[in-house]
């Protein structure tokens, strides 16, 4: 009985042999200049950065040997007492998380707020002005570029040491991120009901509330509580150049090798950090489920 | 088809009678909004409160905040151009070689976090809570302690930068992993292969472009992280722009802004590019 399976000529055969070959050898060598190019930069960022593998592995000892000095010293028989003796600062340590809570809540308020008004001026589909669209988006550029501790640097200079430098310092790298996403967001919306509500005559602001804004909420809570997140982290660190917050204690009890505080610190921080990304996921599921239902 | 009618003022009168209860909002949901409302704004008021912000201060601020502003124009080198070409090389090498760093100890522990190639749940769950506690110590950290252990310069940065990207690549990777179409790595298995043939030949293939891309992107995001790092003296532009911003050189600091400004930009353009190349790639398979 014939096969239906047609029968490939031996010379189609060897054709197709070459091909392949051809091709592998094609891809190989792209991967090779690939690899040697990749080899190169690194050599070159070796040599800026100026890597000194005998040094790590001279004092790798050090970094093992810090987790360890930083462990607190709990024993089975006086637990209670060695976890008050660890914690000896509890109260101060709990108020200067909650500094840095509120810090990057009010920071993420205004830093959205901030986005919420001006991002409709930057998408391509609502803008009213193009050279008010590029201004702006230079400004979120400035905005999200610049790093926020460059920023909290220059307001403790003027406003001095506390939490506001730190606050204004996050809101502006709030601003400048919250504003692309948001401007993404206005830009991927259904055109019909901004057409729609066009089609009747309405203004600029009129058009974006009841034409864009509708679509776009939920993201746009979704994303603010992303930054909320995120906030709580840099909230942590500012403090080491006196923009309020724990990073103030964190910052000394490192440089002046307080090990046990460090753990402390860290371990409140972390914990801290895992509610509230525990919490603002179910926040935001519950936000995304709320946008499969429209 | 009818012609679109002229909706008369009695008429629409009369429609909104008939359907009255889709135009009036529900009063437990308006009361609902209004208590969520009141809630925000009494969180804000203590906020502020428990902040202790002032508004003398934050006028005083602003103007000394206006005169260094003012300071900034025209933006100058200090004459030291040189050392500022310098500390940018060290940024781009900081946030280059930790992002490299933090891949290649990234990809191996991904397969271990992610649900579809781990040995054991167990493995995945202890694994997960590892990169968590390294994502959640922010990087600046990372670099004060490695400031301890390998001295003043860059190389603690790049090590700073490594390990805490470490845990956000894996996390990011491990996730790609497991959204990978199953059916490459089950025709692999149907064919005689073991299960490493089948990771790589079966995923492999489909989570590389995505983790391509997203190495690319971490470069770029830790190009700006690395000009900060400077500041606790582990290396890049950073230090410059902490010195000078304690000794108020403001033109200095605007010149070092415009050059990360610039620099970012550039960066941005090319892995832009690259990705693009990558993905386009992806398409066409």
């Amino acid at each position: 009985m014939p096969s239906s399976i047609p029968v490939v000529s031996q010379a189609r055969i060897e054709a197709l042999v070459v091909d392949y070959h051809r091709v592998v050898l094609r891809r190989r060598r792209q991967s090779f200049v690939v690899l040697a190019i990749l080899a190169a930069l690194v050599l070159l960022a070796a040599q800026f950065g100026e890597v000194d593998l005998r040094n790590l592995v001279d004092n790798i000892s050090n970094f093992t040997s810090y987790f360890g000095r930083i462990m607190p010293k709990l024993s089975v028989a006086h637990f209670s007492a060695d976890v008050a003796d660890w914690y000896w600062n509890i109260t101060g340590w709990l108020k200067l998380l909650l500094d840095t809570i509120l810090i990057a809540y009010l920071a993420a308020l205004i830093g959205a707020t901030g986005a919420f008004m001006v991002a409709p001026l930057a998408a391509a589909n609502l803008a009213p002005s193009v050279a008010l669209r590029f201004g702006i988006k230079r400004i979120f550029e400035f905005c999200r570029t610049v790093p926020d501790l460059v920023f909290a640097l220059m307001f403790v200079a003027s406003f001095g040491l506390g939490p506001f430098a730190g606050i204004l310092a996050i809101a502006i790298h709030t601003f400048g991120t919250l504003g692309k996403l948001f401007t993404e967001a206005l830009e991927n919306i259904d055109m019909k009901p901004v057409e729609g509500v066009r089609s009747t005559g309405s203004r600029f602001v009129e058009t974006v509330r009841f034409g864009a804004l509708p679509q776009v909420m939920s993201t746009f809570a979704s994303y603010t509580l992303l930054r909320f997140e995120i906030n709580v982290r840099s909230g942590s660190v500012v403090g080491m150049v006196g923009a309020g917050g724990i990073g103030q204690d964190l910052f000394v009890a490192i440089r002046k090798f307080y090990y046990t505080d460090v753990s402390a610190i860290l371990l409140m921080i972390i914990v801290c950090v895992a509610v509230i990304d525990l919490v603002t996921e179910r926040i935001r599921n519950h936000l995304s489920g709320q946008e499969i239902r429209r | 088809m009818s012609l679109p009618r002229v909706i008369r003022p009695e008429d629409a009168a009369a429609v909104l009678e008939r359907h009255h209860t889709l135009f009036d909002e529900e009063p437990r949901s308006r009361a609902r909004a209004f208590m969520g409302s009141f809630a925000f704004l009494a969180f804000t008021v203590f906020a502020v409160w428990w902040l202790d912000i002032s508004f003398s201060q934050i006028l005083l601020g602003l103007s000394s905040l206006a005169k260094f502003v003012a300071l900034m124009f025209p933006p100058s080198t200090g004459g030291h151009l040189d050392l500022l070409m310098k500390a940018m090389g060290e940024t781009l090498a900081i946030a280059f070689l930790g992002t490299l760093i933090a891949t290649v100890f990234a990809f191996p522990i991904s397969f271990l976090a992610a649900s579809n190639t781990t040995p054991h749940g167990a493995v995945r769950f202890f694994v997960r809570r590892c990169l968590d506690t390294i994502r959640s110590v922010d990087a600046l950290i990372w670099a004060l302690v490695f400031v301890g252990v390998v001295g003043l310069g860059p190389f603690a940065g790049i090590l700073a930068i490594a390990v805490s990207d470490t845990g956000a690549l894996g996390k990011l990777f491990s996730e790609a992993i497991e959204t990978a179409d199953e059916r490459g790595r089950e025709s692999v298995l149907a064919g005689g292969g073991t299960g490493l043939l089948s990771v790589r030949f079966g995923l492999l293939p489909q989570v590389l472009p995505i983790i391509a891309g997203q190495v690319l992107y971490y470069i770029e995001s830790n190009v700006r992280s690395a000009t900060i790092i400077g500041i606790v003296g582990a290396g890049g532009i950073g230090l410059q722009l902490s010195e000078q911003i304690r000794t108020y050189d403001f033109d200095q600091v605007a010149f070092a802004v415009i050059m990360i400004l610039v620099t970012v930009a550039i960066i941005d353009w090319i892995s832009g590019k690259l990705r693009f190349a990558i993905i386009g790639r992806r398409a066409m398979a």
